[in-house]
Protein backbone atom coordinates (compact mmCIF):
# COMPACT_ATOMS: atom_id res chain seq x y z
CA UNK A 1 0.00 0.00 0.00
CA UNK A 2 2.35 2.39 0.97
CA UNK A 3 4.73 1.42 -2.17
CA UNK A 4 2.30 1.98 -4.44
CA UNK A 5 1.56 5.86 -2.53
CA UNK A 6 5.24 6.56 -3.08
CA UNK A 7 5.32 5.58 -6.67
CA UNK A 8 2.21 7.75 -7.31
CA UNK A 9 3.52 10.86 -5.61
CA UNK A 10 7.01 9.92 -7.58
CA UNK A 11 4.99 10.08 -10.60
CA UNK A 12 6.24 13.19 -12.56
CA UNK A 13 9.85 13.13 -13.31
CA UNK A 14 12.20 15.04 -11.63
CA UNK A 15 13.54 18.35 -13.15
CA UNK A 16 16.72 18.12 -14.42
CA UNK A 17 19.21 19.61 -11.96
CA UNK A 18 21.93 21.59 -13.73
CA UNK A 19 25.56 20.87 -12.92
CA UNK A 20 28.37 23.95 -13.42
CA UNK A 21 31.46 23.79 -13.31
CA UNK A 22 33.49 24.80 -9.70
CA UNK A 23 36.76 25.96 -9.56
CA UNK A 24 38.81 24.78 -6.34
CA UNK A 25 41.94 26.27 -5.26
CA UNK A 26 43.81 23.70 -3.30
CA UNK A 27 46.65 24.26 -1.17
CA UNK A 28 49.48 21.50 -1.95
CA UNK A 29 51.91 20.34 -0.60
CA UNK A 30 54.39 17.27 -0.89
CA UNK A 31 56.71 17.25 1.52
CA UNK A 32 59.20 15.06 -1.30
CA UNK A 33 59.08 17.85 -3.39
CA UNK A 34 58.02 21.01 -2.44
CA UNK A 35 59.50 23.12 0.49
CA UNK A 36 56.49 25.51 0.32
CA UNK A 37 52.67 24.86 0.13
CA UNK A 38 51.40 26.29 -3.24
CA UNK A 39 48.11 26.74 -4.15
CA UNK A 40 46.75 24.63 -7.67
CA UNK A 41 43.33 24.54 -9.33
CA UNK A 42 41.23 22.57 -10.47
CA UNK A 43 38.13 22.68 -12.78
CA UNK A 44 35.47 20.14 -11.60
CA UNK A 45 31.62 19.40 -12.68
CA UNK A 46 29.24 19.59 -9.72
CA UNK A 47 25.73 19.59 -9.06
CA UNK A 48 24.66 22.54 -5.75
CA UNK A 49 23.74 19.85 -3.82
CA UNK A 50 27.55 18.11 -4.05
CA UNK A 51 29.72 18.33 -1.05
CA UNK A 52 33.05 20.16 -0.98
CA UNK A 53 34.17 16.13 -0.31
CA UNK A 54 32.66 14.96 -3.48
CA UNK A 55 34.91 17.60 -5.18
CA UNK A 56 38.01 16.37 -3.87
CA UNK A 57 36.94 12.88 -4.59
CA UNK A 58 36.22 14.18 -8.05
CA UNK A 59 39.87 15.52 -8.60
CA UNK A 60 41.28 12.55 -6.65
CA UNK A 61 39.72 9.97 -8.80
CA UNK A 62 39.28 11.28 -11.92
CA UNK A 63 42.37 14.13 -12.59
CA UNK A 64 45.05 14.24 -9.77
CA UNK A 65 45.49 11.08 -7.67
CA UNK A 66 48.35 12.58 -5.73
CA UNK A 67 45.47 15.01 -3.60
CA UNK A 68 45.73 13.61 -0.69
CA UNK A 69 43.48 13.95 2.39
CA UNK A 70 41.77 12.28 5.06
CA UNK A 71 38.34 10.68 4.89
CA UNK A 72 36.07 7.51 6.58
CA UNK A 73 32.70 7.80 6.85
CA UNK A 74 31.87 11.27 4.84
CA UNK A 75 28.75 12.02 6.73
CA UNK A 76 29.82 14.36 9.45
CA UNK A 77 30.40 12.24 12.64
CA UNK A 78 34.00 10.42 12.43
CA UNK A 79 35.45 13.98 12.09
CA UNK A 80 38.39 13.23 9.66
CA UNK A 81 37.92 16.33 7.05
CA UNK A 82 38.16 19.26 8.94
CA UNK A 83 39.48 21.70 6.18
CA UNK A 84 39.86 25.01 5.58
CA UNK A 85 37.22 25.96 2.97
CA UNK A 86 37.07 29.71 2.03
CA UNK A 87 39.53 30.70 5.28
CA UNK A 88 36.97 29.07 7.70
CA UNK A 89 37.13 25.68 9.09
CA UNK A 90 34.67 23.27 7.76
CA UNK A 91 33.89 19.82 7.61
CA UNK A 92 34.07 18.77 3.77
CA UNK A 93 31.72 16.84 3.92
CA UNK A 94 29.22 18.72 5.57
CA UNK A 95 29.87 21.69 2.92
CA UNK A 96 27.43 21.78 0.50
CA UNK A 97 28.88 23.91 -2.91
CA UNK A 98 25.07 25.87 -3.28
CA UNK A 99 26.34 27.26 0.51
CA UNK A 100 29.41 28.82 -1.53
CA UNK A 101 29.93 31.55 -3.71
CA UNK A 102 30.56 29.38 -6.84
CA UNK A 103 31.28 32.19 -9.34
CA UNK A 104 34.96 32.71 -7.20
CA UNK A 105 37.23 29.61 -6.78
CA UNK A 106 36.34 27.80 -3.80
CA UNK A 107 39.93 28.06 -1.55
CA UNK A 108 40.71 24.69 0.31
CA UNK A 109 43.42 24.15 2.37
CA UNK A 110 44.67 22.42 5.55
CA UNK A 111 43.71 23.25 9.13
CA UNK A 112 45.92 25.52 10.74
CA UNK A 113 48.10 25.39 13.75
CA UNK A 114 49.15 21.53 13.64
CA UNK A 115 52.26 20.03 11.67
CA UNK A 116 51.50 20.03 7.93
CA UNK A 117 52.27 16.75 7.04
CA UNK A 118 51.16 16.62 3.23
CA UNK A 119 48.24 18.68 1.13
CA UNK A 120 45.14 18.52 2.98
CA UNK A 121 46.69 16.22 6.04
CA UNK A 122 48.44 17.51 9.46
CA UNK A 123 49.67 15.86 12.29
CA UNK A 124 46.91 15.57 14.71
CA UNK A 125 49.27 13.93 17.75
CA UNK A 126 49.67 17.08 19.41
CA UNK A 127 45.68 17.53 19.23
CA UNK A 128 45.40 14.35 20.99
CA UNK A 129 47.71 14.51 23.59
CA UNK A 130 46.01 17.54 24.63
CA UNK A 131 42.75 15.27 24.70
CA UNK A 132 44.37 12.44 26.48
CA UNK A 133 45.68 14.80 29.44
CA UNK A 134 42.56 16.00 30.51
CA UNK A 135 41.74 12.28 31.44
CA UNK A 136 38.80 11.62 28.72
CA UNK A 137 37.24 9.21 30.69
CA UNK A 138 34.88 8.07 33.63
CA UNK A 139 36.47 7.92 36.79
CA UNK A 140 34.24 6.58 39.55
CA UNK A 141 35.66 4.62 42.71
CA UNK A 142 31.84 2.67 42.66
CA UNK A 143 31.43 -0.66 41.36
CA UNK A 144 27.64 -0.42 40.94
CA UNK A 145 25.28 -3.35 40.69
CA UNK A 146 23.84 -1.78 37.42
CA UNK A 147 23.80 1.24 35.51
CA UNK A 148 24.42 4.48 37.38
CA UNK A 149 20.99 6.45 37.51
CA UNK A 150 21.28 10.15 36.11
CA UNK A 151 18.00 12.69 35.83
CA UNK A 152 17.05 13.80 33.09
CA UNK A 153 18.45 17.67 34.23
CA UNK A 154 21.74 16.04 35.37
CA UNK A 155 22.07 14.26 31.98
CA UNK A 156 21.25 17.73 30.20
CA UNK A 157 23.72 19.70 32.10
CA UNK A 158 26.34 18.35 29.62
CA UNK A 159 24.32 17.32 26.57
CA UNK A 160 26.15 19.59 24.10
CA UNK A 161 29.90 18.79 25.36
CA UNK A 162 29.04 14.92 24.47
CA UNK A 163 28.46 15.80 20.71
CA UNK A 164 32.21 16.29 20.00
CA UNK A 165 33.83 14.35 17.47
CA UNK A 166 37.56 15.12 17.92
CA UNK A 167 37.29 16.65 14.47
CA UNK A 168 39.78 19.68 15.53
CA UNK A 169 38.19 22.16 13.67
CA UNK A 170 37.62 24.19 16.88
CA UNK A 171 41.35 23.57 18.35
CA UNK A 172 42.96 24.91 14.97
CA UNK A 173 40.83 27.87 14.06
CA UNK A 174 41.90 29.24 17.78
CA UNK A 175 44.55 32.16 16.90
CA UNK A 176 45.54 31.72 20.55
CA UNK A 177 46.62 28.27 19.93
CA UNK A 178 48.52 28.55 16.35
CA UNK A 179 50.79 30.70 18.65
CA UNK A 180 50.90 28.98 21.57
CA UNK A 181 51.16 25.21 21.01
CA UNK A 182 51.20 24.41 24.70
CA UNK A 183 47.59 25.86 24.93
CA UNK A 184 45.08 22.43 25.54
CA UNK A 185 42.75 24.03 23.11
CA UNK A 186 38.89 24.09 22.77
CA UNK A 187 38.15 20.64 22.04
CA UNK A 188 40.05 19.02 25.18
CA UNK A 189 38.38 21.55 27.51
CA UNK A 190 35.39 20.84 25.64
CA UNK A 191 35.64 17.18 26.73
CA UNK A 192 37.19 18.02 30.17
CA UNK A 193 33.36 19.82 30.52
CA UNK A 194 31.54 16.54 29.16
CA UNK A 195 33.10 15.20 33.02
CA UNK A 196 33.06 17.76 34.97
CA UNK A 197 29.74 18.22 34.63
CA UNK A 198 28.76 14.94 34.42
CA UNK A 199 26.55 13.48 37.69
CA UNK A 200 28.19 10.41 37.45
CA UNK A 201 31.91 11.29 37.72
CA UNK A 202 34.11 11.74 40.46
CA UNK A 203 37.17 13.16 38.66
CA UNK A 204 35.81 16.38 38.02
CA UNK A 205 38.36 18.20 40.58
CA UNK A 206 41.39 16.81 38.87
CA UNK A 207 40.28 17.85 35.54
CA UNK A 208 39.55 21.65 36.93
CA UNK A 209 43.19 21.56 38.42
CA UNK A 210 44.78 20.08 35.14
CA UNK A 211 42.95 23.28 33.56
CA UNK A 212 43.80 25.58 35.81
CA UNK A 213 47.15 25.88 34.00
CA UNK A 214 48.91 28.78 33.06
CA UNK A 215 48.17 27.12 29.65
CA UNK A 216 44.86 25.68 30.76
CA UNK A 217 41.43 27.29 30.16
CA UNK A 218 42.99 31.12 31.04
CA UNK A 219 44.59 30.81 27.79
CA UNK A 220 41.09 31.22 26.08
CA UNK A 221 40.70 34.75 24.90
CA UNK A 222 36.87 34.66 23.83
CA UNK A 223 37.63 35.02 20.09
CA UNK A 224 34.29 32.66 19.54
CA UNK A 225 36.44 31.42 16.33
CA UNK A 226 35.95 27.89 18.04
CA UNK A 227 31.75 28.16 18.31
CA UNK A 228 31.71 29.08 14.61
CA UNK A 229 33.88 26.72 13.75
CA UNK A 230 31.99 23.95 15.13
CA UNK A 231 30.10 21.11 12.92
CA UNK A 232 28.35 19.95 15.67
CA UNK A 233 27.14 23.51 16.69
CA UNK A 234 28.40 22.80 20.00
CA UNK A 235 29.14 26.37 21.86
CA UNK A 236 32.34 25.76 23.08
CA UNK A 237 33.21 29.38 24.28
CA UNK A 238 30.13 28.64 26.62
CA UNK A 239 31.31 25.50 27.67
CA UNK A 240 34.62 27.17 28.28
CA UNK A 241 33.50 30.11 30.44
CA UNK A 242 31.56 27.67 32.20
CA UNK A 243 35.00 25.63 33.14
CA UNK A 244 36.55 29.06 34.20
CA UNK A 245 33.61 29.65 36.62
CA UNK A 246 33.65 26.48 38.10
CA UNK A 247 37.19 26.82 38.59
CA UNK A 248 36.41 30.17 40.06
CA UNK A 249 33.79 28.83 42.60
CA UNK A 250 35.91 25.85 43.20
CA UNK A 251 33.67 23.00 41.76
CA UNK A 252 31.14 22.34 39.47
CA UNK A 253 28.16 22.58 41.69
CA UNK B 1 18.56 36.39 -10.48
CA UNK B 2 18.17 36.53 -13.52
CA UNK B 3 21.23 35.02 -15.24
CA UNK B 4 24.16 33.83 -14.65
CA UNK B 5 26.95 32.37 -16.68
CA UNK B 6 27.96 29.73 -13.87
CA UNK B 7 24.37 28.54 -13.84
CA UNK B 8 23.44 29.96 -9.90
CA UNK B 9 20.77 31.78 -10.98
CA UNK B 10 18.21 28.51 -9.68
CA UNK B 11 19.85 28.30 -6.48
CA UNK B 12 19.49 31.04 -3.14
CA UNK B 13 22.64 33.25 -2.67
CA UNK B 14 25.40 31.50 -0.72
CA UNK B 15 25.44 31.25 2.66
CA UNK B 16 29.57 31.05 3.22
CA UNK B 17 30.77 33.85 1.08
CA UNK B 18 34.27 33.53 -1.19
CA UNK B 19 37.07 35.51 0.00
CA UNK B 20 38.48 38.21 -2.20
CA UNK B 21 42.05 36.34 -3.02
CA UNK B 22 43.86 33.08 -1.62
CA UNK B 23 44.21 34.46 1.67
CA UNK B 24 46.86 32.24 2.72
CA UNK B 25 47.40 31.62 6.12
CA UNK B 26 44.50 33.70 6.70
CA UNK B 27 41.88 32.85 9.03
CA UNK B 28 38.22 34.66 8.39
CA UNK B 29 37.45 34.96 11.70
CA UNK B 30 34.39 37.02 12.61
CA UNK B 31 33.08 39.90 15.28
CA UNK B 32 34.38 37.82 18.01
CA UNK B 33 38.08 37.48 16.41
CA UNK B 34 38.55 40.76 14.86
CA UNK B 35 37.33 42.56 18.05
CA UNK B 36 40.24 40.50 20.03
CA UNK B 37 42.39 41.85 17.02
CA UNK B 38 41.53 45.17 17.74
CA UNK B 39 41.59 45.18 21.71
CA UNK B 40 45.44 43.46 21.56
CA UNK B 41 46.67 46.83 18.99
CA UNK B 42 44.53 48.76 21.05
CA UNK B 43 46.28 47.57 24.20
CA UNK B 44 49.96 47.56 22.82
CA UNK B 45 48.77 51.27 21.69
CA UNK B 46 48.44 52.28 24.82
CA UNK B 47 51.00 50.54 26.70
CA UNK B 48 53.69 52.54 24.75
CA UNK B 49 51.44 55.64 25.10
CA UNK B 50 51.96 54.76 29.13
CA UNK B 51 55.80 54.59 28.86
CA UNK B 52 56.07 58.38 27.37
CA UNK B 53 53.65 59.40 29.36
CA UNK B 54 55.53 58.16 32.46
CA UNK B 55 58.20 59.82 31.50
CA UNK B 56 57.60 63.13 30.31
CA UNK B 57 55.45 63.28 33.70
CA UNK B 58 58.57 62.25 35.55
CA UNK B 59 60.43 65.34 33.82
CA UNK B 60 58.49 67.53 36.43
CA UNK B 61 60.76 65.76 39.00
CA UNK B 62 63.89 66.77 37.46
CA UNK B 63 63.20 70.58 36.57
CA UNK B 64 59.80 72.00 36.12
CA UNK B 65 61.12 73.85 33.32
CA UNK B 66 62.55 70.89 31.29
CA UNK B 67 58.66 69.62 31.70
CA UNK B 68 57.33 72.77 30.23
CA UNK B 69 59.10 72.29 27.22
CA UNK B 70 58.77 68.98 26.29
CA UNK B 71 54.91 69.91 26.97
CA UNK B 72 55.25 72.45 25.03
CA UNK B 73 56.29 69.88 21.64
CA UNK B 74 52.95 68.17 21.78
CA UNK B 75 50.99 71.37 21.21
CA UNK B 76 51.43 71.00 17.26
CA UNK B 77 48.67 69.43 14.79
CA UNK B 78 50.55 65.96 14.48
CA UNK B 79 50.68 65.64 18.28
CA UNK B 80 46.85 67.06 18.31
CA UNK B 81 46.10 63.85 15.58
CA UNK B 82 48.01 61.27 17.61
CA UNK B 83 45.88 62.53 20.49
CA UNK B 84 42.71 61.79 19.02
CA UNK B 85 44.19 58.56 18.11
CA UNK B 86 45.30 57.68 21.54
CA UNK B 87 41.43 58.42 22.67
CA UNK B 88 39.90 56.30 20.03
CA UNK B 89 41.92 53.27 21.27
CA UNK B 90 41.25 54.04 24.82
CA UNK B 91 37.26 54.32 24.29
CA UNK B 92 37.65 51.24 22.22
CA UNK B 93 39.44 49.88 24.78
CA UNK B 94 37.54 50.03 27.34
CA UNK B 95 34.12 49.30 25.97
CA UNK B 96 35.55 46.14 24.90
CA UNK B 97 36.73 45.76 28.28
CA UNK B 98 33.49 45.86 29.45
CA UNK B 99 31.98 43.36 27.01
CA UNK B 100 34.88 40.79 28.09
CA UNK B 101 34.25 40.89 31.08
CA UNK B 102 30.49 40.34 30.57
CA UNK B 103 31.07 37.54 28.68
CA UNK B 104 33.44 36.39 31.47
CA UNK B 105 30.84 37.14 34.48
CA UNK B 106 27.51 37.42 33.01
CA UNK B 107 25.34 33.59 31.92
CA UNK B 108 24.55 34.66 28.73
CA UNK B 109 27.31 36.56 27.79
CA UNK B 110 28.53 34.44 25.19
CA UNK B 111 25.00 33.85 23.59
CA UNK B 112 25.24 37.82 23.32
CA UNK B 113 28.97 38.75 22.07
CA UNK B 114 28.21 39.79 18.75
CA UNK B 115 25.54 42.12 19.64
CA UNK B 116 27.89 43.33 22.30
CA UNK B 117 30.53 43.93 20.27
CA UNK B 118 27.82 46.28 17.91
CA UNK B 119 26.97 47.66 20.72
CA UNK B 120 31.00 48.63 21.31
CA UNK B 121 31.02 49.98 18.18
CA UNK B 122 27.82 52.14 18.60
CA UNK B 123 29.13 53.31 22.13
CA UNK B 124 32.48 54.13 20.48
CA UNK B 125 31.03 55.97 17.46
CA UNK B 126 28.77 58.01 19.85
CA UNK B 127 31.88 58.77 22.26
CA UNK B 128 34.23 60.06 19.47
CA UNK B 129 30.99 62.44 18.00
CA UNK B 130 31.11 63.87 20.70
CA UNK B 131 34.75 64.35 21.35
CA UNK B 132 36.32 64.75 17.79
CA UNK B 133 34.37 68.46 17.14
CA UNK B 134 35.55 69.94 20.10
CA UNK B 135 39.04 68.55 20.37
CA UNK B 136 40.07 68.84 16.86
CA UNK B 137 38.80 73.02 17.01
CA UNK B 138 41.26 73.01 19.88
CA UNK B 139 44.06 71.90 18.23
CA UNK B 140 43.35 73.59 14.67
CA UNK B 141 41.14 76.52 15.98
CA UNK B 142 44.11 77.81 18.04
Amino acid sequence: MSMATIEGQAAPPPAEVQSFTVTLLIRRFDPEKDTEPYWQDFDVEMYPTDRVLDALHKIKWEQDGSLTFRRSCAHGICGSDAMRINGRNRLACKTLIKDLDITKPIYVEAIKGLPLEKDLIVDMEPFFESYRQIQPFLIASSKPEKERIQTVAQRERFDDTTKCILCAACTSSCPVFWTDGQYFGPAAIVNAHRFIFDSRDEGSQVRLDILNDKEGVWRCRTTFNCSEACPRGIQVTKAIQEVKQAILRGGNA
Amino acid sequence: MASSPSGAATTPAPTITAPKRPAGTLYRGREGMWSWVLHRITGVAIYFFLLVHLLDTALVRVSPEAYDAVINTYKTPIMGLGEAGLVAAIVFHAFNGLRIILIDFWSFGTKHHRAMFWVVIALWAVTMAAFLPRHLMHVFGG
